[in-house]
């Protein structure tokens, strides 16, 4: 049986008798997912994924394969992940409770008002997906951008490049409602003017310009400014989002600066058509591609596509110093053996020679050249082509047409006839003794001629019975005859109206005197131009432009306003963060806000480490308030700011389950969904909540001994950037001298054996300013001092330590009672440290003594069953050896303190630390 | 933005379907497969195709339709992007991307995908943040999990996906450091009958295989880093350190990853490593022509010219060909008409040649036009821009890594036109 359903799920095709296999296979499938073996979950699971690739129905199975969401083998729960979102939509009925209370709570203003949170997030990490979430939910409301504007303009390199389009996206839109037009100078100033005025790059100069002149908002130059790096991405799209940037909101002239990328776009192999439409708009007018003009040339393995986008540009690119290159290019295009290549570029000679009119007689001799060409399609094409540049030119030529007249008989194809017949007519007078003859012979072939150039043939007729009825009267007379018996209604009312019009009777004297000004009219030329023109009316770049339609979602580009709003908006004021915990990291933030241009890696790195913490507080707050919400709406909103949260727990959440969490949120908010899920999820996900205390801060340097420099440190209880085995330690340096200082970096240390991640050398250091500098160390669990030379000046140098807490060297870790228990057993004896302390009564609340255990000790809260147990659990950040601490309390005030853990110095030291804290208290 | 993915065959069928949110129907393919019969030829399909409620956006590679369904305003562009990525990814993860290594590992291409794309966003698509999540299969492994029925899931959230560097992941450690850096140059040519080039340029990469303990700090010198016109960068490479020095200066990624795309601009001159001698004629009247083509090295600098391909489009007339090389083999599809010569080294002593003729259509007149020559070639330890490393050094790590740089030269699309133009511009110009 096992293997009769896996052939099933390799070959579909084999299943023709699909519907009495079916049941008879889930059956099987379902038994399967009832086992008690994982194997054989795994396995049924696995063809599960395999019928759904398929499309094929596997929704009867939900009840079977809901129960092991709570599994613990990674790759099974991943697969069940896979089957819920696919079907949970289509078996609400099987859902067990569901939870209207959350569709209640999940209005838009709420979700707004978590937009507007999480884009105030300094993270680039969160950057991204808040505005996709902006975009999708509230694009309108343009006023939460501005206090991000220049954050965002800041962050924009580092996020990545997904969410770059999108942000950049945005803020063309943004921009386009803000700005004041650039372009508008053109107009007002004469040439030499703009370019005094354009020369120069810096704001500045720009400033200090004639007052009429229009100055640049400087917010509209950074964005300019910080975009420009992203045109060397290796994403197209991101290429391609700057570009249109530039083209909607760059002063004219410095479009160009895209062009180099853009012809990168277009020669990578792989994202060509698409990239050559939007890239049309850009070539049309600025003559900017003129250098690369040699890219696009066609080569004969090109698609149709491309060849015909080829040929497009290069017509746009034509002018009168490249058209013999350009045209001679075009004379090999024209001998491919795709043949409608070639009439494309026929019509490109064509618009050619109507655009440069040095060229013209050029062009038309060529053209009829390619009139004795072998190929009709080329010889028709040229015949239009041709008849349209000669409407162009109508005074000369003659001998042109009577050559045309002569190939008459050879062309067959309709179009190409009807044009001459058309040429002859048009131009009767200039070949007076051709064109009756031409006549002649379509009198004989009338009947059998495609309607289009009967038409024309009855249109000559007219035409020859107005200039010369002596010659062409009964020939006339005949095809007007053969027209009104014609098949075609088209071509009999074209005869009658024609008849009625030309000959002259009793009734139709009137319209009769005006017939020759009717039918002789000068006739204007027709404009030759390419089927990709009126493509502007969008925005570069975006679906609507490939397409050239409106597409769903498609966001109008405002014009530009004629007064620019008021740019104060974007002003950041500074804002005191509350944080009763860690004051010394506000007082940082508070400092530094004063300049946000993130220009070394460095700073980049403090930044991430701030907003991380900046998120623990979010979270914590939320979490009184219903931690199951709080998440929802941070997972609705932005994937990646959930996928920080694990940062701030110390990252012990598996991938999957924070995935997980995420789209299964995501699903609550259009759906309905099992409130089991949830509670499942949130288990087996098994969020830890992040060990909070208040945060210590230590002196490392007085300001005194320090020579006004002065250090404080404390732990972050981050996870280290630069290796998991390392402790971040944050230093904080002040500046309270009345001098610069200069160089600051660490210098020798001691024990040699330790290994410090340092902050870079500080190159200058102001006055009267404090920089968080984050640092990690890596412990190898030692406990002694770390001895560190601090360097000032070079001439000064203080020598500093760092007492390491030992709780501190922890990071928390997360466990059921049952494993807390399990992992305990095996950690006794030599491995066990316990002592009896006495607590006064006010002190034996859990919160309490939650709150002094963490404080000493980055460990994780355990659950416990029991009111009088106790229990944390942790690892050491560099070993990941268990520590486990536990607390019993008995009667009259005493309790049972005990720690299970290898690293026994540690043990010993971190009771003292835990007996200490939790006797004061 | 992404609501779905399908992936078809070359011959029309639906072989896998993945939904983000709501599950599309696959009869939406019907609009696709309607386009795809218009075509010609199959990557003349166009790649955005509206249909009345969604849009079908797709790439062609490896001969497989990858179609994206969506079904509102995004960027074009940023889905073709990301389907090149899928395609990346699978290649990286199978090492083919063909329909049977997606069918056989169907379920790591969900696993993946659903890591790629989270709600149809594009989330994790870094190479190295997905290994660690999903590791690639392998045999070893394979049998390893049905054995011991353990998993290729990654137990462990992607470290560097958090940090400031999400490219690299956190504790790396190898017994022998090593870093490799292969200068790939690739040479588009169009030349006339005449032997003259009508136009040239080199597009190089640098694809680097970094193996090294810890978090290295690598920069990257060149001696002649004026040649390079237009760069664009892998995320790891400081961009203020290129503005202000032209000095690659990076954090590597874990494994292989393309450092560097650049482009030799045009302007400078570029050297053509092969000549080539033909003579292909039709005679009016005759039912026969004649092939004769002779390939030559020239500006190789002493290195041998390698792994040659001729190929080239007959025109519609001929029947089919009697040639006679006088190295490698030759094959005449007389369906496509399409010419192929392997031709191997080019043995500069003893020119390989290939002479023949072709026999036409009993009847026909002779073919209007004459055919382009394709050639494909490989040089080794030669960059053809002349384009050379300086020196690169590490920081922030102790040992000393085993660093070796490799050069390469292939043929990108190099053409070569037999025809004559028809005299329209000389004559009066």
């Amino acid at each position: 049986l096992t293997s009769l359903s896996f052939s099933c799920v390799r070959n579909s095709g084999i299943c023709s008798c699909k519907c009495v296999k079916q049941p008879q296979m889930n059956e099987d499938l379902k038994e399967m997912l009832e086992s008690n073996k994982e194997s054989l979950k795994l396995e049924a699971m696995k063809r599960i994924v395999g019928l759904i690739s398929k499309g094929k129905n596997a929704s009867e199975l939900f009840p079977a394969v809901v129960k092991n969401v709570a599994s613990k083998n990674i790759e099974l729960k991943k697969l069940v992940y896979v089957y819920l979102v696919r079907y949970a939509e289509e078996q609400q009925d099987l859902a067990l409770l569901s939870i209207s209370t959350f569709q209640r709570a999940l209005k838009k203003e709420q979700l707004i008002e978590v937009i507007e949170k999480l884009l105030k997030d300094k993270s680039t990490l969160v950057a991204g997906s808040v505005v996709v979430a902006f975009e999708e939910v509230c694009p309108d409301r343009i006023d939460l951008i501005h206090k991000n504007f220049r954050k965002l303009c800041n962050l924009l390199v580092d996020v990545e490049e997904w969410g770059q389009v999108v942000i950049i996206n945005m803020l063309t839109r943004y921009a386009r409602t803000q700005f004041t037009s650039p372009w508008r100078e053109d107009a007002m100033f004469d040439e030499n003017n703009e370019k005094a005025f354009y020369d120069s790059d810096s704001e500045e100069k720009k400033g200090q310009a004639d007052v009429k002149t229009y100055i640049m908002d400087p917010d509209h130059r950074l964005l300019l400014r910080n975009t420009k790096p992203l045109l060397q991405s290796r994403n197209t799209a991101v290429v391609m989002a700057v570009a249109q940037l530039y083209w909607h909101l760059a002063p004219k002239h410095e479009v160009s600066i895209v062009t180099k990328s853009l012809v990168r776009l277009l020669r990578s192999h792989r994202y060509i058509v698409v990239a050559f439409k939007h890239c049309y708009n850009l070539l049309s007018k600025q003559g900017m591609f003129e250098p690369y003009m040699k890219s696009f040339y066609v080569r004969s393995t090109d698609s149709t596509h491309i060849k015909t986008l080829k040929l497009e540009i290069l017509t746009n690119l034509a002018n009168e110093a490249n058209i013999s290159t350009i045209l001679r290019e075009f004379q090999t295009y024209v001998k491919s053996q795709d043949k409608a290549f070639a009439a494309a570029t026929i019509q490109a000679i064509g618009r050619c020679a109507t655009n440069i009119s040095e060229v013209t007689d050029t062009c038309l001799n060529g053209l009829v050249l390619l009139l004795s060409n072998r190929d009709e399609s080329v010889v028709a094409e040229s015949v239009v082509v041709i008849k349209k540049l000669l409407q162009t030119q109508p005074n000369q030529h003659s001998d042109i047409i009577s050559h045309m007249a002569k190939l008459f008989d050879n062309i067959t194809v309709p179009m190409a006839r009807a044009s001459i017949l058309w040429l002859m007519g048009e131009y009767c007078e200039r070949v007076p003794k051709i064109a009756p003859d031409v006549l002649r012979k379509m009198a004989k072939t009338f009947t059998v001629e495609e309607d289009i150039v009967k038409l024309q043939t009855v249109n000559l007729a007219a035409k020859l019975f107005l200039t010369n009825s002596k010659q062409t009267k009964l020939l006339t007379q005949y095809i007007l005859n053969l027209g009104k018996y014609d098949q075609n209604y088209d071509i009999r009312d074209r005869t009658r109206f024609i008849r009625q019009l030309i000959v002259p009777s009793e009734k139709s004297s009137t319209l009769n005197k005006y017939a020759r000004r009717i039918l002789l009219a000068s006739k204007p030329a027709p404009v030759l131009e390419s089927a990709f023109k009126d493509r502007d009316r969008f925005q570069l770049g975006t679906l609507s432009h490939s397409l050239n339609i409106k597409t769903s979602g498609y966001q109008e580009l405002s014009e530009w306003p004629a007064v620019a709003p008021d740019p104060s908006v974007r002003n950041v004021e500074v804002i005191e963060p509350v944080k009763e915990w860690a004051p010394s990291v506000g007082k940082a933030k508070q400092s530094k806000s004063e300049d946000k241009f993130y220009s070394d890696d460095e700073e980049k790195e403090e930044n991430a480490s701030d907003s991380s913490s900046s998120d623990d507080s979010d979270s914590s707050s939320s979490s009184s308030e219903g931690l199951v919400l709080c998440f929802c709406f941070l997972v609705v909103i932005t994937k990646q700011a959930f996928s920080l949260q694990p940062q701030s727990y110390q990252g012990n959440h598996t991938a999957w389950s924070g995935k997980m969490q995420r789209a299964l949120f995501f699903r609550i908010l259009s759906h309905t969904l099992i409130y089991s899920f949830i509670s499942a999820f949130l288990m087996s996900c098994q969020v830890t909540t992040p060990s909070f205390g208040p945060m210590k801060t230590f002196e490392l340097l007085h300001h005194m001994t320090g020579k006004g420099l002065s250090a404080k440190y404390h732990f972050p209880r981050q996870p280290c950037l630069y290796q998991p085995s390392m402790v971040s330690v944050q230093v904080i340096l002040t500046n309270g001298s009345d001098h610069t200082l200069e160089e600051i970096h660490v210098g020798d240390r001691s024990p040699a054996s330790l290994h410090i991640h340092c902050f870079n050398t500080i190159g200058e250091f102001l006055t009267v300013r404090s920089v968080p500098r984050c640092r990690a160390q890596d412990t190898c669990t030692s406990v002694q001092y770390w001895h560190l030379k601090l360097f000032c000046t070079k001439e000064d140098q203080f020598s500093v330590s760092i007492q390491p807490a030992v709780g501190e060297l922890l990071m928390p870790s997360t466990m059921t009672e049952a494993d807390f228990c399990k992992e305990q057993k095996k950690l006794l004896g030599m491995n066990e440290t316990s002592a009896t302390i006495t607590m006064t009564t006010a002190n034996t609340s859990s919160q309490t003594i939650n709150k002094q255990v963490l404080s000493v000790a980055n460990v994780g809260v355990a659950p416990s069953s029991q009111n009088n147990f106790h229990r944390f659990a942790g690892r050491t950040v560099s070993s990941g050896a268990l520590v486990l601490v536990s607390l019993e309390l008995k009667e009259s005030s005493s309790a049972l303190l005990t720690i299970n853990t290898e690293k026994s110095i540690m043990a010993s030291m971190l009771l003292q630390d835990l007996k200490q804290a939790l006797t004061e208290a | 933005m992404i609501h779905s993915l399908f992936l078809i065959n070359a011959s029309g069928d639906i072989f896998l379907e993945k939904h983000w949110k709501s599950v599309v129907s696959r009869s939406v393919c019907d609009y696709f497969f309607e386009a795809q019969e218009r075509a010609t030829e199959p990557e003349n399909v166009p790649p955005v195709i509206p249909t009345p409620h969604h849009y079908l956006i797709s790439v062609l590679r490896h001969r497989i339709y990858f179609v994206a369904v969506i079904q509102s305003e995004v960027p074009p562009l940023f889905v073709i992007e990301f389907l090149h990525r899928v395609v990346d990814t699978f290649q990286d993860y199978f090492g083919v991307c063909t329909e049977a290594a997606i069918k056989d590992n169907v379920v790591v291409v969900y696993e993946l995908l659903e890591e790629m794309l989270d709600n149809g966003f594009p989330l994790a698509t870094e190479s190295n943040i997905l290994k660690e999540l999903i590791k690639p299969p392998t045999i070893l492994r394979t049998m390893v999990n049905t054995i011991t029925g353990s998993t290729n899931v990654g137990e462990q959230l992607p470290t560097g996906q958090l940090s400031v560097v999400p490219w690299r992941r956190t504790g790396v450690k190898y017994t022998n450091n090593e870093a490799y850096f292969d200068v790939v140059e690739e040479i588009d040519a169009i030349i006339d009958k005449s032997g003259s080039t009508i136009t040239a340029e080199i597009q190089g990469v640098i694809d680097a295989c970094v193996k090294l303990t810890g978090m290295p700090d690598l920069t990257l010198s060149f001696m002649n880093p004026r040649l390079l016109d237009d760069v664009s960068f892998h995320p790891c490479v400081r961009f203020k350190r290129w503005e202000a020095e032209r000095i690659l200066s990076f954090i590597p990624p874990d494994g292989n990853f393309r450092l560097l795309s650049y482009h030799v601009s045009s302007q400078n001159l570029v050297a053509i490593p092969v000549y080539v001698k033909h003579n292909i004629t039709f005679r009016e009247g005759s039912s026969q022509g004649r092939f004769d083509l002779t390939l030559g090295p020239k500006q190789t600098m002493g290195k041998a010219v390698e792994s040659v391909l001729v190929s080239s489009q007959l025109p519609r007339g001929v029947l089919n060909a009697n040639l006679n090389p006088s190295q490698g083999a030759y094959t005449f599809d007389p369906v496509t008409k399409l010419l192929t010569w392997d031709v191997g080294k080019i043995n500069p002593q003893k020119l390989p040649n290939l002479k023949g003729t072709m026999n036409l259509q009993a009847g026909a007149s002779k073919p209007d036009e004459n055919p382009t020559i394709n050639i494909q070639f490989k040089i080794q330890q030669m960059a053809i821009s002349g384009l050379k490393v300086n020196r690169l050094d590490m920081y922030g790590e102790k040992y000393k890594p085993f660093k070796g740089i490799k050069y390469m030269t292939k043929a990108g699309k190099f053409q070569v036109r037999t025809y004559q133009h028809f005299l329209m511009v000389q004559t009066s110009m």
